[in-house]
């Protein structure tokens, strides 16, 4: 394995493992939407970050970007209790609307702004080891994204280790979590900051739609493998590795998207799941199906 | 005043394809898009339309040629297909069904980005422009693009009117439909179909993204407005049909202004309008609505409190400062003076040197109020075995809903009490 391959399959792997952390939450509060919805609401964040400071810089980015995913989360929020609007209907308002609103901004300042909606969807993982983080002395210290990734593994990683217990709460009791005095809303929101922080930082990199599949697809087959949290966010973490490193050398292989193919392997490992996990795949379901129906 | 002249001449040949293009597709998009938002599926238009990518790419590549029609039929075909994986892995798994539509979506997605950038990379010279029909652009529409929106337009509408009845049923009541011998599975897949087309179809003009706006937004916008089938399909077409017309007006002043995302910038407006003002649903409405029934409540309070305060002495006309009302019973000062007015403006108290009291009329009120509220407690601890010290709290918010129908047939029911849980006389209606 060369350097490069190195380089994109940890990239892979580090994002891999942040999305496939939160997702499991996401699934298991029935938000597995809004995941996507962030990831696309951001668009006029980035071109207003980029707007105002008038640089491509990645910390002015990722500031404006975040904020939109958030206050994306907050308008599904508002639509959804306050104004009453169903909850997939407003998750599909929302999101689409913010990214009329980033289209529409992109073309009035088509001159100033040197962005596509290519670079921003798509995003092309390919390159990551072309970004190189050198110092003042000159001293190579590998790829700008996967120090930017490394650290925001760190933030998810302590986020959901030390607030294991109040996350487990108000995705599956929230009503014994009010009644111990853990407010729902307020875990609602640092969550969806978790996913609007992970799905920002790994956007550049990875593009929107990696993002929706590592938040989606390893939490989905992990909870198709046992019944345990615990065991659920180690599977899926694992499964988003493993289809980094497999979907890599798919892509050589096919000579394609790095992303398109991960995201292959995800829905592979997913069919392998639903058809063959023990204790909730098709053939196990099937069996015991025609015992109950033999008895 | 000039260029909308010249824009509503539709002199221009180009001006005609977009608007009238515009205009059929959004309005035969919000017609479907009702019947998916009604069935809470709202978020199946985003998988067809990632779904459609790998359709496009394998038409290419088993073709070998971009003919519009057969990269129709391969994207009709996986957009479908995605449709039919969703309800798969939620009917044969414990995977919800949001859950199933993000899976679908971005693996549907990634095969297309795969197989795309594998046949970029291939080096075929005829693969070049492809990705277009991923973003979309209302703006190249030509005219034979036109036929294929008139006839798909068509195509949807006749299916909504000639099954309309069907469809209603099974958007609203399908354990219904079912057992009247309706073919429940033939229908859905009927509709899912006919999702499908319009997505297909709309996603060359408006791109992947914006393509579920135009199945969800008008559909949610006319949900505000009318609680009737019909009226809200028509009212989420005409939207739409409007917003299409002046997404192409934008873009026909502003050339470099996009059309489909003004499109969906217009129809987003008009849903916000609708989800702040519409009557009876609007959050406008329903605030006010509230807040009405928080003041009668509070009316109703304070004469309750003064037919408390007589009831221990058995003279009600007495006249009770708004401190011996307050120490009766925790009202919020300020608003209460507002009600005071509102009472005895109604006729209902009168103020003297001493404070206020129960004007006949007043008493009469209160005298409803209280019976209200102990004939519920009395049901609560006869039919509902709730022990008496509990049942004040929710006999405190039910007086203010009971009708006189419900109190008619609370009192058949107790048959006719005298006293409450607490022995308390209840006050008999004269």
């Amino acid at each position: 394995m060369n350097l490069d391959a190195f380089w994109i399959i940890l990239t892979g792997s580090l994002v891999a493992i942040c999305c496939s952390l939160l997702g499991c939450f996401l699934i298991l509060r029935r938000m597995a939407m809004v995941g996507d919805a962030i990831s696309h609401a951001v668009l006029p964040g980035i071109v207003l970050a980029f707007l105002f400071s008038g640089s491509r810089e990645v910390w002015t980015m990722l500031i404006g970007a975040a904020a939109l995913g958030v206050a994306c989360t907050f308008l599904i929020e508002f639509l959804h209790k306050k104004a009453r609007v169903q909850s997939d209907a407003s998750i599909g308002v929302t999101f689409t609307w913010l990214f009329a609103l980033g289209i529409i901004l992109i073309s009035v300042y088509a001159g100033k702004v040197d962005l596509d909606q290519d670079c921003v969807l798509y995003g092309e993982i390919a390159y990551v080891p072309l970004d190189i983080w050198l110092t003042e002395a000159g001293q190579n210290l590998g790829p700008r994204t996967v120090w930017l990734m490394g650290g925001v593994l760190l933030v998810i990683v302590g986020f959901v280790t030390v607030f294991y217990r109040q996350l487990y709460l108000t995705s599956f009791d929230p009503a014994f979590a009010v009644a111990i005095g853990i407010s729902t809303s307020v875990w609602y929101y640092l969550l969806m900051g978790a996913v609007s922080l992970t799905t920002v930082a790994a956007f550049e990199s990875v593009g929107a739609i990696l993002v929706v599949a590592f938040l989606v697809g390893p939490p989905a087959t992990a909870y198709l493998l046992t019944d345990d949290l615990k065991r659920m966010l180690i599977i899926s973490a694992a499964l988003g590795i493993v289809a980094s490193i497999l979907g890599f050398y798919l892509a050589v292989w096919l000579n394609g998207s790095v992303a398109g193919a991960i995201s292959v392997i995800i829905g592979l490992e997913f069919l392998l799941a639903f058809v063959l996990s023990p204790s909730h795949g098709l053939v196990s379901r099937n069996r015991k199906l025609s015992k109950v129906a033999g008895v | 005043m000039n260029t909308l002249w010249e824009f509503l001449s539709m002199q221009d040949a180009n001006v005609r394809f977009v608007t009238i293009g515009s205009v059929l597709l959004a309005a035969s998009s919000a017609v479907v898009g009702c019947f998916t938002v009604l069935r809470k599926r709202a978020l199946v238009g985003d998988a067809v339309a990632h779904a459609v990518l790998p359709g496009v790419c394998l038409a290419f590549i088993l073709t070998g040629e971009k003919n519009p029609i057969v990269l129709l039929i391969g994207s009709f075909l996986t957009g479908w297909l995605s449709l039919i994986v969703i309800d798969v892995i939620t009917a044969k798994s414990r995977i919800k069904e949001d859950t199933a539509i993000g899976l679908v979506l971005s693996v549907f997605f990634g095969i297309g980005v795969l197989l795309l950038t594998s046949i970029q990379h291939s080096g075929n010279e005829n693969q070049s422009g492809l990705d277009k029909f991923l973003f979309g652009s209302a703006a190249a529409l030509v005219g034979q693009d036109l036929y294929t929106f008139g006839a798909v337009a068509v195509l949807l509408l006749l299916s909504v009117v000639l099954l309309y009845k069907e469809f209603k049923l099974i958007s609203f009541d399908i354990a219904y439909a079912r057992t009247i011998g309706l073919q429940v599975r033939r229908l859905e897949l009927l509709l899912t179909t006919l999702t499908v087309l319009a997505v297909v179809v709309g996603i060359q003009s408006v791109g992947v993204v914006l393509m579920s706006a135009m199945l969800i937004t008008p559909a949610a916008a006319a949900r505000f407005w009318t609680d009737r089938l019909d009226a809200m399909v028509i009212i989420a077409a005409v939207m739409s049909a409007v917003c299409g017309a002046a997404g192409a007006f934008v873009s026909f002043t502003a050339p470099a202004m996009p059309t489909g995302p003004w499109i969906v910038m217009l129809l987003s407006m008009l849903a916000i309008i609708s989800f702040t003002l519409a009557p009876n649903k609007g959050l406008l409405s329903r605030y006010l609505s509230q807040r009405r029934v928080r003041r009668q409540m509070m009316r109703e309070n304070i004469l309750k409190t003064l037919f408390h305060l007589g009831e221990t002495t058995g003279e009600y006309q007495h006249s009770y400062s708004k401190k011996q009302i307050l120490e009766r019973r925790q009202l919020p000062l300020l608003k209460m003076q507002a009600e005071l007015q509102t009472l005895s403006r109604q006729g209902l108290i009168v103020k003297s040197k001493q404070g206020w009291a129960l004007t006949e009329g007043g008493k009469k009120e209160a005298q409803r109020v209280v019976r209200l509220h102990r004939l519920w407690e009395l049901y609560l601890t006869q039919y509902l075995q709730v022990a008496s010290d509990h049942v004040h709290e929710d006999a405190e918010s039910i007086e203010h809903v009971l009708t006189p129908e419900l109190e008619k047939r609370l009192e058949e029911l107790l048959d006719y009490p005298t006293t409450d849980p607490h022995h308390t006389k209840i006050p008999q209606s004269s």
